[in-house]
């Protein structure tokens, strides 16, 4: 176990030395918050809500869904598949820890970085030139804790999917750019998922994206309340646990059938 | 003429390479293809919700998306420089491209060429024609020649601020991610400017001029004669930010010092 939290350890370290990037981080996060708060109020017209959300929670789920993505948004699919194109992954085959934990680990050293020098501090900012509303209840803190970290385990997930799919594909630069995009869409980033035609919201039940952005946000701007917050809990878990299964089977095969090119 | 020769012996040399990786270029031209579509998704959507945004219509704002591909794509082939800093400055390659008889910029053009990305050129006219048969647009016999130009301004607006971010390299080698941060910006041309505050609309008109490549030129084939004036200067925005760029980069280029030792 200690050398895993010396993996999450090390990568915040490293992430720490990038000063600049953390500053054009908070820019590019504001100003992204900020187009988005225009077009939605454009959007919103002079209408009080639509599905359930007002304006103002509106602007919170944009700015939440974006400061929430810093945590979880991670590069390990691009870094597996280098490492597996360079054949460095021979090496960690024998080295004393699971490959993929540890790629998780040093996600989570990340998430852990820009959570606390640009989610906390950028919400901060945002919060002072938008209207954004913060709950004050606990319970809404903490669900959102959970649903954060649950959203990050599950986005780790797919990530580690694309890039373990890398043995299997050489080169997958556009799987993991496609993913990206979708991501970005039906993980309720851009748009809340209710916000979605009926059938599409029901093709989405069956998919695992909304667990990444969508029910945190859901969550922080109180836009579920009540029994719907353990079920929004409840499907990220479930999603969670499934996950596991075509991860393992992949890399249980890959190990079988790895070609070292070159290296 | 050597320049062309240049010019044409590269698209030779890279058509065969992609040749070789098929299903990578294939790919590609599928993520691409779904990026386009998740943005055109966004507008419909929004659009289930609302039927103007401030006084333009669902169809016009589909038109201006659509306009907004194809300057879009002719930048993403020729102009693919986003990583300038980080390969040529940091990794030293500056110095083998400084060693040849051709302009340095445009070599890097050439070797950061994507042709696969003039797809998007084709998918941006299909979305306007689709937009423009639900308004009933009519087009005149020179209406091809303006988009032409106003394509060509826009694509040049494009790459004119991208130059010059990246001629920033030349005086400071640290590593940035202003260029990713462009990109997001680019994408707020797109929609109608009035729905910003005033500073936003003079950022994007004059500063970081990104509406010269949506909805300013896009005005003008949706009959919008109050921005006619706006829309007739994309042309002329491209050529002085394109021409702005290209001395910055001049400048720059004789303030290398080189990387390492």
């Amino acid at each position: 176990m200690g050398k895993y939290i010396e993996m999450i350890r090390v990568r915040f370290l490293m992430m720490l030395a990038y000063r600049t990037n953390y500053y054009s981080g908070i820019l590019i996060y504001s100003i992204n918050i900020g187009a988005y708060y225009f077009l939605w109020n454009a959007i919103y017209g002079g209408k009080g809500e639509i599905e359930g959300l007002s304006v103002v929670q509106m602007t919170t789920y944009v700015a939440v869904a974006w400061m929430a993505r810093a945590f979880y948004f991670n590069n390990i699919d691009r870094e597996i598949a280098q490492e597996i194109k360079e054949g460095k992954v021979a090496v960690e085959f024998i080295r004393p820890y699971h490959y993929l934990m540890m790629k998780t680990m040093q996600g989570l050293g990340e998430g852990i970085f820009r959570l606390s020098f640009f989610s906390i501090p950028g919400m901060v900012i945002v919060g002072l030139i938008f209207p954004i509303e913060f709950s004050a209840a606990f319970s809404t803190w903490m669900f959102f804790m959970i649903a954060i970290i649950l959203s990050f385990i599950v986005n780790t997930q797919i990530n580690l999917l694309t890039g373990v799919l890398t043995f299997f594909f050489f080169n997958n630069d556009g799987l993991i750019r496609a993913k990206r995009v979708v991501i970005d869409l039906f993980s309720g980033l851009l748009l809340p998922i209710s916000f979605y035609p009926g059938w599409a919201q029901d093709v989405m039940d069956f998919l695992p994206f909304q667990a990444i952005s969508y029910i945190p946000s859901m969550i922080f701007t109180e836009g579920f309340t009540g029994s719907a917050v353990w079920e929004a809990i409840l499907f990220q878990l479930v999603w969670v646990i499934i996950l596991i299964l075509p991860i393992q089977a992949l890399w249980v095969i890959a190990k079988k059938r790895l070609i070292v090119q070159g290296g | 003429m050597k320049h062309a020769t240049i010019f044409l012996l590269y698209v030779a040399q890279y058509m065969k390479t992609r040749l070789t990786y098929r299903v990578d270029m294939l790919m590609e031209i599928m993520s691409d293809l779904l990026f386009q579509a998740v943005n055109l998704i966004f507008i419909l959507v929004v659009f289930g919700h609302t039927d103007m945004l401030s006084g333009w219509s669902k169809d016009e704002i589909i038109f201006i998306y659509g306009f907004f591909l194809v300057p879009f794509a002719i930048f993403g082939a020729f102009f693919n420089i986003w990583d300038f800093n980080e390969r040529y400055i940091v990794k030293g390659e500056m110095d083998r491209i400084l060693t040849r008889p051709v302009h340095s910029l445009f070599q890097i053009i050439l070797e950061r060429m994507e042709l696969e990305s003039l797809f998007g050129v084709i998918t941006g006219i299909a979305v306007m024609v689709y937009a423009g048969k639900q308004l009933d647009l009519t087009l005149s016999w020179y209406d091809p020649f303006v988009f032409l130009f106003m394509v060509l301004g826009g694509a040049f607006v494009y790459a004119g601020i991208f130059i010059l971010l990246a001629s920033i390299s030349f005086w400071s080698d640290s590593r940035t991610s202003i260029m990713p941060m462009m990109y997001n910006i680019g994408n707020y041309g797109r929609y109608p400017v009035d729905i910003y505050n005033k500073v936003i609309r003079f950022v994007l008109t004059w500063i970081l001029p990104f509406a010269f490549v949506g909805v300013y030129p896009s005005a003008y084939f949706l009959g919008r004669e109050e921005w006619y004036g706006y829309a007739f200067l994309t042309p002329v925005m491209g050529a002085a930010f394109f021409g702005i760029a290209i001395l910055m980069w001049n400048i720059g280029v004789t303030k290398y010092r080189g990387a390492g030792n």
